[in-house]
């Protein structure tokens, strides 16, 4: 219940991730302006775990896109104090549609997000196989993509993103396809990896379960156009954490009801508009 | 017995019916007449005599030796430029939009009329086939390698861009598998017209190749010939599609099985 405080602390090393004042629009296709997101403040430091919730189309994704440097802002936006021009090169992506090239096997998928690196052959495919077995595919490496499972597809893609060691992981609905058994395996998965050498992550999702049991820190958006922040929430749950259980303690229901509070509201508003059917 | 070989039978047994009427029609009078007259239907076993004897000389060899050559080059050099060109409008709007109509008007032509000049071009060897074949091989190539170029995941092309791939490496590992898919997935529709456009060349005019065969029967109203041309360029292009089959179950290793072709 704490609209938190985020800035962080003068003593602490640049943040890894900083946005001041964001505005993102979009030229619709009947030539009207849309507003996707307007006035956002964020900062995330080097090792969080920061999601964001909230309703459909509330322009989620797009905040996303910006710290990746995939769509163009207004506004001030700063990785590790430097002010980001093109792509983000020091952040990986985890995409919410299978973005794997459907041509190449898993290992070779794998293998060629270090070719821009300038790491390939025999070198490229052993740290890529160590990865396959460290997302438990060991054994799948010569399947194409669509022989694997929806999972086993995100687990491949997990791996391709995190083999380049990017120091900013972002994350937009990235299990939202899976059922819910895979998608709690694939969130302890994420946070095992994760607690091994912890990147900031910015982790996009609608569901608040999924946000609280990974989350150092949630933050939720208002509904759509112009969305901005309206809460925040700091996920005081000890770690390491195990989604299956930790559904359960007394803590997290506290902590759910008291976002949920925030949420509904602008749920509400986003169903009334018609938003909710809208694309992000 | 499996379904398979109960397919097999059905399918002999066709064959098999269609040589009986054939044989009834042109060998057994009915009524005192013909139903399929000898002069304009040959019979079965007349075509297989001619094939046979066709087959003991060497020259049919060089026949189809020629008629594949003019395929094979029409198919290498459409493609190629097909590839090319789909590239290059690709990434290109301003000249896809500028060469649209040019485009779509030279792909409304039918090529036939193309024969004569590329004759009068080329001379009466085989190039003047090729030229045929590939302009019918181009266009089949160059659509859908444009179509493939533009129409890459966007999904898939941020994924490479957001893993840090430069242009060069975007082209080789996104651009140009996306392209070949496509290209692959007409591979049977390209080799086809690249046959097509070599056999219709010969047809009008050659000295040598399973179109020409065919047209010099045809010209002695050698109606026996004309069958047993027609029949051997059917097995030419049964072998040919076959092994089409085979190279693409090759290259498409990675889509899944149900992809439909044409």
């Amino acid at each position: 219940m704490d609209p938190g405080v985020s800035t962080a602390s003068p003593d602490r090393a640049e943040p890894a991730v900083e946005l001041r004042g964001i505005e993102v629009g979009f030229r619709l296709a009947d030539a009207t302006d849309y507003c996707a997101v307007r006035d956002v403040d964020l900062v995330i430091a080097p090792g969080e775990f920061v999601a964001i919730v909230g309703p459909t189309g509330c322009g989620k994704s797009t905040l996303l896109n910006a710290i990746a440097g995939l769509v163009s802002v207004r506004g001030a936006v700063q990785i590790f104090g430097t002010p980001l021009a093109g792509l983000n090169r020091r952040a990986g992506y985890l995409f919410q549609q299978d973005a794997l090239m459907p041509w190449k096997t898993a290992l070779a998928n794998v293998a060629v997000a270090l070719e821009p690196a300038g790491v390939r052959g025999a070198k490229a495919r052993e740290q890529a196989q160590s990865w396959l077995q460290r997302v438990g595919l060991g054994n799948f490496g010569d399947r194409y993509p669509h022989q694997l499972s929806g999972g086993q597809r995100k687990r491949v893609a997990l791996a391709q993103t995190l083999i380049r060691d990017p120091e900013i992981l972002l994350m937009d609905e990235p299990f939202g396809p899976l059922d819910a058994q895979t998608r709690a395996l694939m969130g302890d998965l994420l946070l095992s990896l994760w607690s091994a050498d912890r990147k900031a992550v910015l982790f996009v999702t609608h569901d608040l379960d999924e946000a609280i049991s990974l989350a150092d820190r949630v933050v939720v958006m208002s509904a759509g156009p112009a969305a901005r922040i309206i809460a925040e929430h700091r996920i005081d749950l000890p770690r390491p954490r195990i989604s299956a259980d930790i559904r359960h303690e007394p803590r997290f229901h506290t902590l759910q009801r008291a976002i949920w509070a925030d949420l509904r509201d602008e749920v509400m508003r986003a169903y009334a508009s018609g938003q909710a059917g809208a694309a992000a | 017995m499996s379904s398979r070989g109960a397919l097999l039978l059905m399918q002999i047994a066709i064959a098999a019916a269609i040589i009986l009427v054939w044989y009834v029609g042109s060998s057994v009078p009915i009524g005192g007449t013909y139903f399929l007259p000898k002069f304009f239907f040959s019979t079965p076993a007349d075509v297989l005599a001619r094939i046979t004897k066709m087959f003991s000389s060497v020259s049919i060899w060089r026949h189809i030796y020629i008629t594949l050559s003019e395929t094979a080059l029409a198919f290498f050099i459409g493609s190629g430029l097909g590839i090319v060109v789909g590239f290059w409008f690709a990434r290109r709007a301003t000249v896809a939009a500028m060469l649209d109509p040019y485009v779509k008007a030279a792909n409304a032509l039918p090529r036939v009329v193309l024969a004569p000049i590329f004759m009068l071009w080329f001379g009466l060897g085989i190039w003047s086939k090729v030229a045929l074949g590939v302009t019918l091989v181009f266009f089949v190539v160059f659509f859908n390698v444009y179509q493939g170029v533009k129409e890459v995941s966007p999904v898939v092309l941020a994924n490479a861009r957001m893993l840090g791939m430069n242009d060069r490496q975007l082209m080789r590992h996104v651009y140009w598998p996306a392209a070949l898919s496509w290209m692959f997935s007409s591979l049977h529709t390209a080799v086809g017209f690249a046959l097509v456009g070599a056999v219709v060349g010969e047809y009008l005019g050659s000295a040598a190749g399973l179109g020409y065969l065919i047209q010099e029967a045809e010209g002695v109203f050698d109606v026996a010939g004309v069958f047993a041309g027609m029949i051997v360029l059917a097995i030419v292009v049964l072998v040919v599609d076959w092994l089409v089959t085979l190279v693409e179950n090759r290259l498409l290793a990675w889509r899944p099985r149900a992809t439909e072709r044409f």
